[in-house]
């Protein structure tokens, strides 16, 4: 709610604000904007396919008309065609202004705060990925038109401090658009994935069965990591499943690199326990170090004293008089 | 993560239940401590909505913002939250015995002892996880450049009279729990994932209900499956039945209870405004009394189960002794306290919004030498963390097999007797690299010769110091045959790096410059130096930041403005923290 009523604070008055912000960081020596002049072309249209056409119009005519009389050209809510994996995806950036010099950026209005002129870095991570998938679905339009270049920098928008006062400051998403670029290019194409799933399989929530959707939910493999918690409605399906499977990614991406051509548990377990496992050599350099690990970690536990096995058993068997002594 | 904490992990995937990553407790934990639940407006930058807050755990005290948006009430709910914070950091601070620090004299420049007070002990606040901590961080930005009206009669929205000051308070242990192995502010998630591992990810232990399921799960039972319970049992009205830890509260909670109870109390606002003096006047007080009351209830409801937990995991943790050099650096958090009294009886302004460049280098520096610090205190203080630095070959514990007596060849040979240990352990040693033991808690370094030819695991170095000043070594000091020694690859004290310049000293990119009148009027104080060259009067004519109010110009400039109140932030009509 605040997000959207900051947003509308930002853009009011015909973009002023916005625009002496974006030429205060962003203006490369070009004129200043002047209020009333800016132009902020009306971008409705019918269905998405509709407002993508007049989108890549409105941003061709501010070009075009860049290139002589110096103006500014602010597109609120533009709307963007970009293909992931196969099938198209809209997209929305809360702003573009095209430069009188021609040069399209992207303006990415947030509300968390920035505060003593930094701001919360995972947010502005999240915002700059954001941006670069804009910037990618500009690249696009661009090409299709003669003069224009899309800038790799965006101007991130956000209240300054505990006010809602806007300030801005300029995030360069070049590294975002090459993880993103690469990414999108080795997406397996939706195609093929509903090729490999079973004749009937149907993702319907009305129709199906709660049977049925898990069957159809199961029929799709997927790549589970604690990441995705924090990301995806199915992780707590997806982790039950890795957990099950006892896959060590269900502890983290990181354990997986360190315990090489051991996947589960149950194998880590045994290797660190001294059994060979199938497909592993005994002389493998994971299971010589697991072996010296669990062989340094059971002497490091026998060696502590009587009175703490308790503890290291599991808390809540220690005798009140522990827990006194230590106050 | 070593591998020998994944392993850990491993183990407690099996067995259901969080294993042991240490014998003993590496975090000091007050007598006393203050826990300090906070929660905030989910999507809001920060508003405050209430918070949980004492230190007897059977009756914190619950302060609540019935109206997020409500400047008036958020200033009430920080006013009273200085009212409970701010005694129990004085109760500490006239504590005291006497101590001896170095200082540079300014006028020799010799290093002397000076006499000074250290506070017995100190006041530690605890948060139920990291974004506690951040919480706290912003509560202590947010408040200590608010002025009140006695500091600034024509500020247009005063702050209540000791928000500021804790402001600065909040900052400091912020700023403090940035620094490795400190305890002035501990978050519970983060002290419990010290000791123990559990069988989920790092993700998922800063979930504090699901981490003391793992650890302790509640009827004996699996930990997984508790963990499982608590982050995904919902009652009948879909509320979690463990809330989150905060600060940001669950969003169903937020759109199904709290959003219509805040309403409710708008109305009943409303109403009452309306009503005035009139007949109703009675009637619609008891409905605004009776929605402040629902607000208050619901808040309990999410607060109270986080603060318990805090608890609970604290009780865990006392459980395990502590260790021997935990006390070294409490006693470190001591001075830090004491420090930060000083400052803010002293006058000195608030902390600036940004370290100048020599008081950042120093930050940087000394949370290096903490953290390098903490990990040599904790292998020794620790079988289980020693343990992971031998599987990393950076230390090792040998047994005397033979020691033969030796001597240096200088004018007056001292002992360096030549030591043969037998170590099943690996570890990286070179030419004359130095290893180190502890020897009645002082280091004693040797370096080591070789590896004895044909014997397996047979090593050989020399003891090259703590063997007094005669000919031969002083009792004790050399290790006899049969005895296990642990051994280290890494120091056991840190040395802190070269002496930084001070800001007059420094150039003018880092806050200087050398010979100019602005850069001489800045206080020594160092911290204060970033805002103190803003509001100078050279540097201020040039460079005026933009959120200078016609006060603050109107203010009359002094040759010395030694103790300048740094600017406050821009203040709007709806504004935030």
């Amino acid at each position: 709610m605040r997000g959207n009523a900051f947003e509308a604070r930002v853009k009011a008055d015909g973009g002023t604000e916005l625009l002496r912000l974006l030429h205060e960081r962003m203006g490369a020596g070009a004129r200043p904007p002047v209020p009333g002049e800016v132009l902020v072309p009306d971008l409705t249209a019918a269905g998405p396919e509709g407002r993508v056409a007049r989108t890549a119009l409105a941003l061709r005519e501010a070009t075009g008309a860049a290139g002589g009389s110096a103006a500014w050209t602010l597109l609120v809510h533009p709307l963007l065609a970009l293909e992931v994996a196969g099938s198209p995806a809209y997209l929305e950036p809360d702003a573009v202004v095209v430069r009188p010099d021609g040069r399209w950026i992207v303006v990415e209005i947030k509300s968390f705060p920035m505060i003593d002129s930094s701001a919360d870095p995972s947010k502005v991570g999240a915002a700059a990925r954001q941006a670069a998938v804009y910037v990618l679905a500009l690249e696009r339009v661009a090409a299709r038109v003669t003069g224009a270049a899309v800038d790799h920098s965006v101007l991130l928008v956000c209240p300054r401090d505990f006010s809602n006062l806007p300030t801005a400051s300029v995030v360069d998403v070049r590294k975002q658009l090459s993880v993103t670029r690469r990414q999108l290019t080795r997406l397996t194409r939706i195609d093929d994935i509903a090729a490999s799933l079973p004749e009937g399989t149907s993702f319907d929530l009305e129709r199906c069965s709660p049977a049925e959707l898990t069957a159809a939910v199961d029929a799709v493999s997927a790549a589970y990591a604690p990441e995705c918690l924090a990301a995806c409605e199915l992780a707590f399906h997806c982790r039950g499943q890795a957990r099950s499977a006892g896959a060590v990614e269900a502890l983290g991406r990181g354990v997986r690199g360190e315990l090489g051509g051991l996947t589960t548990v149950g194998a880590v377990l045994a290797a660190a326990r001294g059994e060979s496992t199938p497909g592993v050599a005994d002389d493998d350099p994971t299971v010589v170090a697991l072996r010296r690990a669990a062989a340094l970690r059971a002497e490091a536990l026998e060696s502590v004293p009587e009175g703490l096995e308790a503890v290291s058993r599991g808390p809540g068997s220690v005798p009140e008089g522990a827990v006194a002594g230590c106050r | 993560m070593s591998l020998i904490n994944t392993l850990a992990r491993l183990e407690a995937v099996e067995s259901g239940r969080a294993q042991p990553l240490t014998t003993v407790r590496h975090r000091r934990l007050s007598e006393r401590p203050m826990v300090f639940v906070p929660l905030t407006t989910a999507g809001e930058a920060g508003a405050p909505l209430g918070a949980l807050v004492g230190t007897d755990r059977e009756s914190p005290r619950l302060l609540t913002v019935a109206q997020p948006r409500d400047r008036d009430l958020r200033f009430a709910f920080l006013a009273d939250l200085a009212e409970a914070l701010l005694p129990h950091l004085d109760s500490y601070a006239d504590d005291v015995e006497p101590a001896e620090r170095n200082e540079t004299d300014p006028e020799t420049g010799k290093r002397v002892k000076v006499e000074v007070d250290l506070c017995v002990d100190a006041p530690q606040l605890i948060v139920p996880n990291r974004p506690g901590i951040d919480f706290v961080r912003l509560l202590g930005r947010s408040m200590r450049f608010r002025r009140t009206a006695e500091q600034d009669p024509d500020t247009p929205y005063p702050a209540p009279a000791r928000v500021p000051l804790l402001g600065r308070w909040l900052t400091h242990y912020g700023e403090r729990a940035r620094v490795p192995g400190s305890s002035l502010l501990l978050a519970a998630t983060d002290l419990l994932n010290r000791h123990w591992a559990t069988g989920q990810s790092n993700l998922e232990d800063q979930h504090l209900g699901a981490l003391l399921a793992w650890i302790d799960p509640p009827d004996g039972g699996s930990g997984r499956d508790a963990a499982l319970r608590a982050e995904t049992d919902r009652d009948r009205r879909g509320q979690l039945l463990c809330p989150p830890a905060g600060p940001a509260t669950d969003p169903a909670f937020d759109n199904r209870l709290l959003a219509p109870a805040i309403d409710e109390y708008d109305r009943a606002r409303q109403s009452l405004g309306a009503a005035e003096d009139g007949p109703g006047a009675d009637e619609q007080l008891g409905r605004l009394t009776r929605a402040e009351r629902e607000i208050r209830a619901l808040l309990a409801s999410q607060a109270r189960p986080t603060w318990d937990a805090v608890w609970r995991g604290l009780d865990l943790l006392r459980e395990l002794p502590e260790g021997a050099r935990v006390a070294d650096r409490w006693t470190r958090d001591r001075w830090s306290f004491t420090g930060h009294r000083d400052r803010v009886r002293s006058g000195e302004p608030p902390q600036p919004r940004h370290d100048d460049a020599v008081t950042a280098a120093q930050k940087l520096a000394s949370r290096e030498t903490a953290q390098a610090q903490l990990e040599a205190q904790e292998a020794l203080d620790d079988p289980l963390v020693l343990a992971g630095r031998r599987l990393s070959g950076e230390a090792f514990i040998g047994e005397v097999t033979d020691v033969v007596m030796a001597y240096s060849e200088s004018k007056r040979p001292s002992p360096r007797p030549l030591i043969t240990l037998y170590s099943e352990d690996r570890p990286q040693l070179g030419e004359r690299t130095k290893v180190y033991r502890s020897l009645d808690g002082k280091p004693q370094s040797a370096e080591f010769v070789g590896r004895e030819p044909g014997g397996h695991g047979l090593l050989v170095v020399r003891l090259t110091d703590r063997m007094g000043r005669g000919k031969e070594p002083a009792e004790g000091s050399v290790p006899e045959k049969g005895e296990r020694i642990a051994w280290t690859l890494f120091e056991h004290d840190q040395r802190g790096g070269p002496k930084l310049p001070s800001t007059e000293e420094t150039p003018w990119t880092h806050g200087g410059p050398p010979g100019v009148e602005g850069a001489g009027a800045a206080p020594a104080g160092g911290p204060v130096a970033g805002d103190a060259g803003a509001a100078g009067p050279v540097l201020g004519a040039v460079h005026l930041p933009e959120s200078r109010t016609p006060a603050d110009d109107a203010r009359p400039p002094s040759p010395r403005p030694s103790l300048p109140l740094p600017l406050p932030d821009p203040v709007t009509e709806e504004d935030f923290l």
